[in-house]
């Protein structure tokens, strides 16, 4: 059973027991009763993405629009337009792509205040199959202007984006998962600041970028790097792809030389790829490499398979990390070392 | 309030001098959505000039109502509108769709003063009308909503999504218009996709349906007096329109959706709407 969850008015989650979405319903309540101006609105996934919890403390300010996507974010505008502070939920593929358009035009092309809480991203929702994964909704909301993208790496991390996305104004996409993911923190007491990234392990041989699922797996692939292969390994919880913390990758690019990323997400557009601008930006050579979904629709399995499948569990990031160490990167004779 | 003659005789000046400026501002701008803005002039012009509670020295006073122009590409329509009740002046249309210009076809709602709603993209529109009627209705305040829908624009699934949902959450504090006037880009709603039966779909969806004729001062003003009192459903006001209305060799044609013209051709219409 959970600790005592500090950094909270009083305990409102059990981040031992509770999905990601579970912990995002009860704060939402919990923040529901401070801010009277949330609404919430959710399209026939108020049970699935746990909104439904404030919809049944809140009737009253809670819209269940039906299987209507487009017309959530389109009310979710007005709502905005009118004053109040609207929180939405569905999966991440019907944020993400049935409703983008209304996401883009209605919400971000008027900067409107909007949260957008996005469940089962990823492949979090293994069984169920393309229809339902969102491989791609982190380079498609990085592209929508004005928007701000949170990936939390856990149930805590997503109580403590949803409590900071209420003061920044603007609308956030903020994608969870799925099922029983476990936490990879304790309590809120890190000080998660949007577009702020966490270094949860210092090291100076490698530097493993990560979001969501990934950060408690590399997290543990450090470890057991430094136990048996005696590797400084550096992890960084990028929680933030939008505004991206670019100070932080580039200190890791001057200090390790050698960045991976990894992330649920497929290759193109996601983590890696922001990451990979600010390395080609910079100017400075790096060994680099990014993990994760290479550019296809996934296999069907549960959630801890795939992650497997698509290397992005403890033991594939160990392999990975010792396959970049392990290349001669700077005897290639191309190679012009200006640091 | 039913409209009274001299308020009539008031709204067909004030709608002449707006037709004449979307002529000029076709002109400034090089070309415009011309015919659906010509034919939005009387219901625009009775909701601007009659019974809107707006303050355009105030553009954001929280008790405003609000109007959101669904078919966006009204804004060349919708702009002299605004300018004529005193929310801009009417020479920044010179720089209409002109480089770095607050003016583009379809009106920004963070750019434009008086536009409560960006739109363009169609099918949009009646989804943020209905958000902002449940945040009055939640806020307990008393403003209204007016939406205004193109025909052809309700060929995209998502009106009849916000439809169902304006009837399902009984939003009463909200009275939609269409702009029936029967054609669009590549030809008639008959021949590229037919809206009809149009009165009974929104009817079926919930709505209570008004037919008018939408260039009537009288009939317009009977159909939004009788929805303000309206308690138990949405209204939907079928406005029958001419696309290109007051403009003669503009009218129910298709090929002028969107148009440029010159000095001459605009002599012409301006001479036109002084006839109509």
């Amino acid at each position: 059973m959970a600790k005592e969850i500090t950094g909270t008015t009083w305990t409102v989650y059990d981040a031992n027991t509770m999905t990601q979405a579970e912990i995002y319903g009860s704060v939402l309540c919990e923040l529901g009763d401070k801010y009277q101006n949330i609404v919430g609105l959710s399209a026939d996934l108020a049970k699935s993405t746990k909104i439904g919890l404030f919809g049944d403390k809140f009737p009253e300010r809670f819209f269940n629009v039906g299987i209507a996507e487009q017309n959530m974010f389109g009310i979710a505008a007005g709502l905005a337009k009118s004053g109040l502070l609207p929180f939405v939920s569905t999966m991440a593929a019907f944020t993400a792509m049935r409703g983008l358009e209304q996401v883009r035009t209605d919400i971000c092309y008027q900067n409107l205040n909007v949260k957008m809480i996005a469940t089962h991203g990823g492949v979090s929702f293994g069984a169920a199959g393309t229809t339902h994964h969102c491989t791609e909704d982190i380079a498609i909301m990085r592209a929508l202007a004005n928007m701000t993208v949170i990936v939390p790496a856990d149930g805590i991390e997503t109580a403590a984006a949803v409590r900071a996305c209420i003061a920044h104004k603007g609308p956030v996409y903020i994608r969870i998962g799925r099922g029983f993911e476990p936490t990879f923190y304790k309590d809120e007491n890190y000080g998660f600041e949007i577009g702020k990234a966490v270094t949860i392990q210092d090291g100076t041989d490698i530097t493993l970028i990560c979001c969501g699922i990934t950060v408690l797996q590399a997290a543990e692939a450090a470890k057991i790097l430094k136990e048996s292969d005696g590797l400084s390994v550096r992890v960084i919880n990028m929680h933030t792809l939008k505004p991206l913390d670019e100070e932080i990758i580039l200190k890791a690019l001057n200090e390790t030389r050698r960045i991976i990323t990894f992330e649920d997400h497929n290759i193109h557009g996601g983590l890696g790829s922001a990451v990979a601008d600010v390395i080609a930006k910079s100017g400075k050579g790096c060994a680099f490499e990014k993990v994760g979904i290479p550019d296809c629709f996934c296999v069907v399995g549960y959630p801890e398979d795939l992650y497997c499948h698509y290397k992005l569990d403890s033991d594939s990031i160990v392999e990975k990390v010792r396959e970049v160490m392990g290349k001669d990167f700077e005897e290639d004779e191309s190679w012009e070392d200006e640091v | 309030m039913p409209v009274t003659e001299l308020e009539i005789k008031n709204l067909t000046e004030t709608a002449r001098r707006i037709r004449h400026d979307i002529i000029d501002t076709t002109v400034w701008a090089g070309g415009a959505h011309i015919g659906g803005g010509l034919s939005i002039v009387e219901i625009m012009t009775i909701l601007y000039f009659k019974y809107l509670n707006i303050d355009p020295a105030k553009p954001d006073w929280d008790d405003r109502d609000r109007v959101v122009l669904s078919k966006g590409h009204g804004g060349a329509g919708y702009a002299p509108v605004l300018a004529n009740r005193g929310y801009f002046d009417r020479g920044e249309l010179k720089e209409f769709n002109h480089f770095m210009s607050n003016f583009g076809m379809h009106l920004d709602s963070l750019k434009v003063k008086g536009v409560d709603v960006s739109t363009g993209s169609l099918g949009h529109g009646l989804s943020m009308a209905v958000g902002l009627a449940l945040g009055a209705r939640l806020q307990k305040k008393n403003w209204k909503t007016y939406c205004i829908l193109g025909d052809g624009e309700c060929n995209e699934g998502s009106v009849w999504e916000a439809a169902m949902s304006a009837a399902h959450f009984k939003v009463t504090n909200l009275i939609t218009f269409v702009d029936r006037n029967r054609l669009m880009i590549d030809g008639t709603t008959a021949q590229i996709m037919s809206v009809e039966p149009f009165a009974d779909k929104w009817r079926s969806f919930g709505f209570i349906v008004k037919e008018i004729d939408g260039h009537s001062y009288k009939e317009l003003s009977e159909a939004i007096d009788s929805a303000l009192e309206e308690k138990k459903s949405p209204v939907m006001i079928i406005a029958h329109t001419v696309k290109g209305k007051g403009v003669d060799f503009m009218e129910n044609q298709v090929k002028w959706h969107y148009g440029s013209i010159d000095s001459e051709l605009a002599e012409k219409a301006h001479a036109s709407v002084d006839r109509s």
